[in-house]
């Protein structure tokens, strides 16, 4: 069965090329526009990857992290924040809300599938 | 595998389209006095995403504005810079530049880099506190991010989308030694400039578990526990790639609409148009029947016409939009014009929420923007001449719709100096227009509709050519709408604009000429009649006039102007319509009145050709077309003849 991807953005153009490139690669992607619509999507479905961007309305990437990592669902799997701030500040704010690592924005299409492969294969 | 990533341009365009939609309407709403967190917030996240995309889809030049704009808004919301009102006016030109810039990418049109460039330096200006001035003679060398020249792209310190190389971290200690304590392109709001970091493209925090399957049947009994734990009700998850869903727990516009193309509407539209007219067609046949013997098949045909109709309003108002799409636009219009001429002036919107066709929104833009201007240029006066008149200062400029009857009515109000009769007058004289001291207010004020008046004595870049509005009656016309003006010297002017509410159905009296039947717009006739022998002259020179109470109106005979073989040419035996276009009455003769229809507008051009004298057509319930008049083209064409036959 496909693994799936919870993408969280509130750019639909970005979500569009997560989503689309994701698909490409045989992943199955729900998509999700801030924290809060993220939160409520990965409480109804069970999400093998949470692939999040950090600056969104209503609750950010950070507030998201968090607030998965309290669900029992949630505590260990994989949480990626895309960052558009690849300086120390941003990578031990992540590391501490919990995330299990960071992509920088803007990406390539073929790292996204690179690194979603060395978390979930 | 290569993705190709022009296939998410227009998204971005479209996206960041409203993006800076937003923002300007957020800089238009900033109390610059006290801003607030959250309105810094809400503009930052705004150039925040659209840099986000335009980086991702290589958009470079697009990311470099929208950053150095971003890292001011940043110091902003941080409290590391004061608010100042000229740092609102530099944001809105932002807005404008980027504009451009997405337009270049989307329709390859021309980009100023002059004018980007300007515009950059100035927000780098404002992040470093220098002011315009100081800096102006130098040349960029003394302000760290120059454009241009240096072998770095100057302000990204990221990875461009387009390379998966990294940049090299050599190069990038270079620039920011170089740049010193610069903070404008700098994205790492904390990092020193001598940080070393290597911009790693992606980290984890921690060694991973290796993938295979033991550590993921870990996983799943753990992600298993959800159904029992996290949420008591599972909901259906749609199949991937549909992002069109209802979604009921969001109070957001965005997760209750879709996205349609405006084509399968406007399909959608046409479909039902042709089912309505088979309906009446079934309608017209169905009355000749038997009203016994087929009761059931009238009730039922009856009950589909009540379908049918509800079908057709449902459909159309899918089409219909607010008009604050069209509103929205004009705070900022007021605000930099009124700026120009030094003039204070509120606008004030009523009935933002009035709903109108799609189609129409488009077209009132440009004479709304004309009227608007014309109010701020020549109605609001300025701010001690309107003190000496004892108003106050500030003027008002109000915009207004509402419905009423089956139109919509669109005002555009000021409270300035109103229009001056006896200088139109003057003016219309001077240009041999026909003038009569008897003439009533209204008669006067439609005057100014004439091509090329004006009685503006300066000439300004923004108005007072005469040229606008000939335009605004025009193009109003053309969508089968009025425009009227209210005035008051002293008091102010309102100018009102009136339009049908759809631009596919049509109410209109069917006419008969010979064996011909025609659509007169409901709209243009004031009254129908049958004249008297004696209330008919003919003019020396050619042409006919009727008497109507008092006035002499042209004679529009249709049979004469369609050239149709009639039975009745004697103009007492036949109906006059009354009909009034751009400012003058005329007399239609026509057969015989047929009656009142709502009727679906076809488009002639589309289907055959242009015709002159004809707006459109439509399907009569026996199957037949009926031609819809231009009743201003017809009524042209009378008066061009007389006054070619009176040379």
């Amino acid at each position: 069965m496909a693994k799936c991807i919870l993408a969280v953005d509130d750019s639909p153009s970005i979500r569009s090329m997560v989503c689309f490139t994701l698909k490409s690669a045989g992943y199955e992607v729900i998509e999700a526009v801030d924290g809060v619509d993220a939160l409520n999507k990965a409480k109804a479905k069970a999400m093998d990857l949470v692939l999040t961007d950090q600056n969104m309305p209503h609750m950010d990437g950070l507030g998201l992290v968090r607030a998965l990592r309290q669900l029992p669902a949630y505590r260990s799997s994989p949480i990626l924040i895309l960052t558009t701030e690849s300086g120390a500040d941003m990578k031990s704010q992540g590391k501490a809300a919990g995330a299990t690592g960071w992509l920088v924005k803007p990406f390539d299409p073929h790292r996204l599938i690179e690194v979603v492969q060395k978390l979930l294969g | 595998m290569t993705i190709d990533m022009s296939q998410f341009y227009q998204v971005f365009f479209e996206e960041s389209a409203e993006l800076l939609e937003e923002m300007e309407h957020l800089l238009l709403e900033l109390d610059v006095q006290n801003p607030g967190k959250d309105a810094l917030n809400a503009i930052f996240r705004t150039a925040h995403s659209i840099k986000g995309g335009s980086a991702t889809f290589g958009f470079n030049e697009i990311t470099e504005t929208t950053h150095i704009l971003e890292s001011l808004l940043d110091k902003l919301r941080n409290d590391e810079l004061q608010l100042r009102i000229e740092m609102v006016d530099v944001f809105l030109k932002a807005v404008d530049v980027i504009k451009v810039q997405l337009a270049g990418r989307q329709f390859e049109s021309e980009v100023d880099a002059e004018v980007v460039a300007a515009i950059c330096l100035r927000l780098n200006q404002l992040a470093q506190g220098t002011p315009a001035e100081a800096v102006a003679a130098q040349p960029t060398a003394a302000v760290a991010p120059a454009p241009a020249a240096e072998p770095v792209p100057p302000p990204s310190p990221q990875p461009p989308a387009q390379s998966a190389e990294l940049v090299d971290p050599a190069l990038e200690n270079l620039f920011a030694i170089l740049t010193g304590t610069a903070v404008a392109p700098e994205a790492e709001s904390s990092a020193s400039p001598a940080s070393t970091e290597v911009a790693e493209p992606y980290g984890f925090y921690a060694e991973l578990p290796p993938v295979d399957h033991p550590d993921n049947a870990a996983q799943a009994t753990e992600l298993a526990q959800p159904p029992t734990e996290a949420a008591p009700t599972r909901r259906v998850t749609d199949p991937p790639g549909i992002d069109k869903r209802r979604s009921n727990d969001r109070p957001d516009n965005e997760a209750t609409s879709i996205r349609v193309g405006v084509e399968k509407v406007d399909q959608l539209i046409n479909l039902v148009g042709e089912l309505v007219i088979t309906q009446a067609m079934l309608a017209q046949t169905a009355s000749r029947v038997d009203a016994a013997l087929y009761e059931s098949l009238r009730t039922g045909l009856g009950q589909l016409e009540h379908n049918t109709r509800d079908l057709q309003e449902s459909v159309m108002s899918i089409r219909m939009m607010p008009i604050s799409f069209v509103f929205s636009r004009f705070p900022r219009v007021v605000r930099d014009l009124a700026g120009k001429l030094e003039k204070q002036v509120e606008l004030k919107t009523v009935g933002e929420g009035t709903e109108l066709d799609k189609g129409l929104i488009e077209k009132i833009a440009d004479p709304l923007t004309h009227l608007v201007r014309n109010s701020l240029d020549h109605g609001v006066e300025l701010p001690q001449k309107r003190l000496a008149a004892g108003k106050p200062a500030t003027g008002t400029i109000t915009l207004r719709a509402f419905h009423q009857g089956g139109n919509i009515v669109i005002e555009v109000g000021d409270d300035g100096a109103g229009l001056n009769r006896e200088k139109i007058m003057a003016k219309a004289r001077e240009r041999g227009l026909a003038v009569s001291d008897t003439m009533s207010d209204q008669e006067v004020w439609l005057l100014i509709f004439e091509a090329g008046f004006s009685t503006a004595d300066v000439v300004t870049a923004v108005s007072g050519r005469g040229v606008g509005m000939d335009v605004v009656k025009r193009n109003v016309h053309a969508m089968g709408g009025r425009v009227e003006i209210e005035s008051a010297l002293g008091v102010g002017t309102r100018i009102s604009i009136r339009l049908p509410l759809t631009l596919a159905i049509l109410d209109g009296m069917s006419v008969s000429v010979g064996q011909e039947i025609f659509i007169v717009p409901l709209t243009f006739i004031t009254e129908s009649l049958q004249p008297a022998k004696q209330d008919i002259r003919t003019i020396a020179g050619g042409g006919t006039v009727v008497h109507v109470r008092g006035d002499f109106l042209p004679v529009v005979a249709l049979h004469e102007v369609l050239n149709i073989k009639s039975k009745v040419t004697d103009f007492e035996h036949g109906i006059m319509v009354i009909v009034e276009s751009e400012c003058s009455k005329s007399a239609m003769f026509v057969d015989n009145l047929l009656g009142q229809h709502q009727v679906v507008i076809k488009s002639l051009e589309s289907n055959y050709r242009k015709v002159p004298g004809v707006s459109g057509a439509t399907i009569m319930g026996d199957g037949k077309v009926a031609l819809i008049l231009d009743v201003d083209a017809l009524v042209r064409t009378v008066s061009y003849d007389e006054a070619k036959s009176s040379v």
